[in-house]
């Protein structure tokens, strides 16, 4: 961007931006914590009805997702090791099969929440309200829980999407990564929220 | 007319309208004014509301019935806490004299900042837009407890929508002071030569990092629950309530910090100033905001202690309520003993920093009483509780905002405001305030419970007492505020250093020039040097 407010200030962006960022992260985190917290109260509490309603989430899904988005991580962090070097064509490639394997991991959620709620199986839906409480919760959790995480996987696949075309203006570059930088932290951070979600989903049968 | 604020936008110059030249700027100063602005106007507007309950109060029935009395003391209670208290002093002082206090040229991220702002307009004019949206304005109280703000048919996702946007701005301001105290400290201006201003803003920017994201996500629980039934609130799906009152209270206690450390960091810089001396126990007054924060995080219990919780719970709740007072006593202590042997010199902000220390004591050692057990389950949800958060939010956040008011009116704007009819407002406020909440607790004590719109006639007298202090606060209030208005175009040209200050700000001039300082200082010594040589 130009010149703003504060000229001394923007020189010290570049390393204010990570700390920046790490700061963020850290409140996301947080607000992550609220969600795992009641899953916790619950899971003590409805230990049964969760162990059941696991069941119900098909592993292999799971497992094939998970393994979409590791591999998303790693060719963020490619890309931002090829900005660093100075090639520019490596780095947009690795930015765009970041970007497309998120696609694939949101619509594979897509249609796990689909055939879900085809089955009748969502919030306050008839057939779940005839489940004991910790499948209720369960599946609200679940909901609640994969979707925000979503959420967070579409605003990281926006925030790729600017870097993307930033970089291919040559507006990031070698010099000047802060941006893209940033962008992974996220991506990772995402990542490894999802790897805590996994579990706590798929495997507690 | 003459514009008495910095007009620069420190953008390369491009012909732009005058409000688009403000809400664009990215200068630190210029963002600062405008949440000044519009958090007076909020106070003005809140408390407005305020008169209005207490009229009602007199005459139950006559002029609110009960549904809007509910709806009146809701609205009051979210435009006072979210839109007046917790942004604050951060917003709208920090923004304007971190940078100046620690000898910088803007905050380290100008353009969140900016976007911070827009936010906090955001979520204010969503939250204003439930005033009008089907439903009506939302009737839960402005804590949203959960079955109840399910279940009302009034506008309550709207608000709570507005007070999670509220708390994305609070977190990027939180984060970009963090930044900033950590980056761009003027060369030589170690940790320990910082001024307790900035203490108080860094200890608070890690509240607001660490707490306001347990709120957010509350808050979208609670839109959930009503847009899709999850069922986390309530009990007929296996959910449970008192989760939700957890959750609340673990941000909404250090929230008070949130209010209540920058107003303590305010008064620290007014105390030395006008005793003439340095801050005695700089160190343990910095530390103890530290610690402040720290503790705050552990007691959030203490709000619930009736509402179902284990005896081990809620006695160990109590005790660390207890700690808290410790590192606030010694900020108390510490100011008393740099007012000791000092020449005192009585100037309007001086007399709203020493009310501060007044009231905020009474509120908290009313704190003290309902954090232990037994006195609480007695005054719980009475007028008492009205009475101490009033002298804590209004009586410590309040007074110290206007006295940073006063203090820094003459650097912010260049202009001196009329030292008289500061003090008549100050008198007609103390004397307004404690009619008014005093009052309260003895109506609490004898039973009153809050958020009631009528009573038995025995209560009357109280009620009449405190409606009549609520007038004289608010002339006091019109008072002090008019003043200030009046002074924005009439005041005399004010000096770099007109009370003699000693921090950074008071080396550039009023108002401050773009980037602030002609060149950016080094810093050689400690803040608040008056002691060696310098006059007693
Ligand atoms: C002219 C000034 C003010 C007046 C006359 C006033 C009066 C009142 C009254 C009558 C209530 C309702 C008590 C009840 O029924 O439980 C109330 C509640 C409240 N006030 Fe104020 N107040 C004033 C200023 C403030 C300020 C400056 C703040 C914050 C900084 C504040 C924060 C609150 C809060 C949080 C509540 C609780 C609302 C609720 O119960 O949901 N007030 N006030
Ligand atoms: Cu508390």
């Amino acid at each position: 961007m130009t010149a703003v407010a504060g000229a001394g200030a923007q020189a010290h962006g570049e390393g204010g931006a990570k700390l920046g960022m790490w700061l963020f992260l850290l409140t996301e985190l947080l607000f992550f914590s609220g969600a795992f917290l009641l899953y916790a109260v619950f899971r003590a509490r409805y230990a049964a009805g969760f162990h059941a309603a696991a069941a119900d989430e098909s592993t292999a899904i799971g497992t094939a997702n998970t393994l979409v988005l590791l591999t998303s991580s790693l060719c963020m962090a490619l890309a931002i090791a090829a900005l660093r070097q100075g090639r520019v064509r490596a780095s947009l490639l690795g930015q765009g099969a970041t970007m497309l394997l998120g696609l694939v991991f949101l619509a594979v959620k897509a249609t796990e929440w689909a055939g879900k709620i085809g089955r009748g199986l969502y919030p306050d839906s008839p057939v779940l309200l005839r489940r004991e409480h910790g499948e209720v919760l369960f599946f609200g959790l679940y909901y609640v829980l994969t979707g925000i995480h979503a959420v967070h996987v579409a605003i990281g696949i926006g925030v790729i999407a600017a870097a993307f075309l930033l970089t291919a203006r040559g507006r990031l570059g070698p010099g000047r990564y802060a941006l893209l930088e940033n962008a992974g932290l996220f991506w990772h951070f995402v990542d490894v929220v999802w790897i805590y979600l996994f579990p706590l989903f798929y495997l507690v049968t | 007319m003459t514009d008495p604020l910095p007009t620069a936008t420190a953008q390369p110059p491009r012909p732009r309208g005058f409000l688009a030249a403000w809400l664009l700027s990215t200068d630190h100063k210029r963002i600062g004014i405008m949440y000044l602005a519009a958090l007076t106007l909020v106070l003005a507007a809140g408390a407005a509301l305020g008169v209005l309950m207490r009229l009602s109060a007199v005459a139950p029935g006559a002029l609110l019935n009960a549904r809007h009395y509910n709806q009146t003391f809701t609205l009051h209670g979210v435009l006072m806490i979210f839109l007046f208290v917790i942004p604050g002093i951060p917003v709208s002082f920090g923004n304007f004299l971190l940078p100046l206090l620690i000898g910088a040229r803007d905050v380290a991220f100008p353009r969140l900042n900016r976007l911070s702002w827009w936010l906090y307009l955001t979520g204010a004019a969503v939250i204003l837009s439930s005033l009008f949206l089907k439903g009506g304005p939302l009737d839960t109280g402005w804590t949203f407890y959960a079955p109840y703000s399910v279940q009302t048919r009034t506008q309550v996702s709207f608000a709570v929508v507005g007070v999670f946007i509220l708390g994305f701005s609070s977190i990027l301001t939180g984060l970009n002071f963090v930044t900033t105290i950590h980056r761009l400290r003027a060369p030589g201006m170690g940790w320990l030569r910082m001024p307790l201003f900035p203490w108080t803003l860094y200890a608070t920017g890690w509240v607001q990092l660490l707490a306001t994201p347990v709120l957010a996500v509350t808050l979208v629980f609670i839109v959930l629950e009503r847009f899709f039934g999850v069922g986390f609130f309530d009990p007929a799906k296996g959910g449970d309530p008192i989760l939700f009152e957890h959750l609340f209270w673990i941000y909404s206690h250090p929230a008070v910090y949130i209010m209540v450390l920058p107003a303590m960091g305010v008064v620290s810089e007014i105390v030395p100033t006008f005793a003439r001396r340095t801050v005695y126990g700089y160190r343990a007054v910095a530390f103890s905001a530290v610690c402040i924060a720290a503790v705050g995080y552990l007691v959030w219990g203490h709000h619930m202690f009736t509402s179902g919780m284990s005896d081990t719970s809620r006695t160990l709740f109590s005790l660390l309520t207890f700690l808290v007072a410790v590192p606030s006593g010694v900020k108390i202590f510490n100011w008393v003993a740099t007012l000791h042997g000092g020449s005192i010199r009585t100037d309007a902000p001086m007399l709203f920093a020493l009310t501060f220390i007044f009231l905020f004591s009474i509120g908290g050692l009313t704190g003290l009483i309902i954090g232990s057990l037994a006195p609480n389950l007695h005054v719980h949800a009475t007028y008492f509780i009205v009475g101490h958060f009033h002298y804590v939010m209004f009586g410590g956040a309040g007074m110290a905002f206007l006295a940073a008011l006063h203090y820094w009116f003459p650097k912010i704007t260049g202009r001196l405001y009329d030292e008289r009819a500061a003090r008549a407002g100050w008198v007609l406020l103390f004397v307004g305030f404690n009619l008014l909440y005093f009052t309260m607790f003895v109506l609490g004590l004898q039973g009153m419970p809050r958020r009631y719109f009528d009573y038995p006639a025995r209560y009357f007298p109280g009620h009449m007492t405190a409606t009549v202090g609520s007038w004289i606060l608010a002339l006091g209030l019109a008072v002090v505020l008019g003043n200030l208005l009046r002074a924005l175009r009439r005041g005399a040209p004010a000096p770099a250093d007109p009370w003699g200050g000693t921090t950074l700000e008071w080396t550039t001039s009023s108002p401050p020039p773009p980037e602030n300082f002609e060149e950016i200082p080094v810093v050689t010594r400690g803040p608040y040097a008056y002691g060696e040589g310098a006059r007693r």
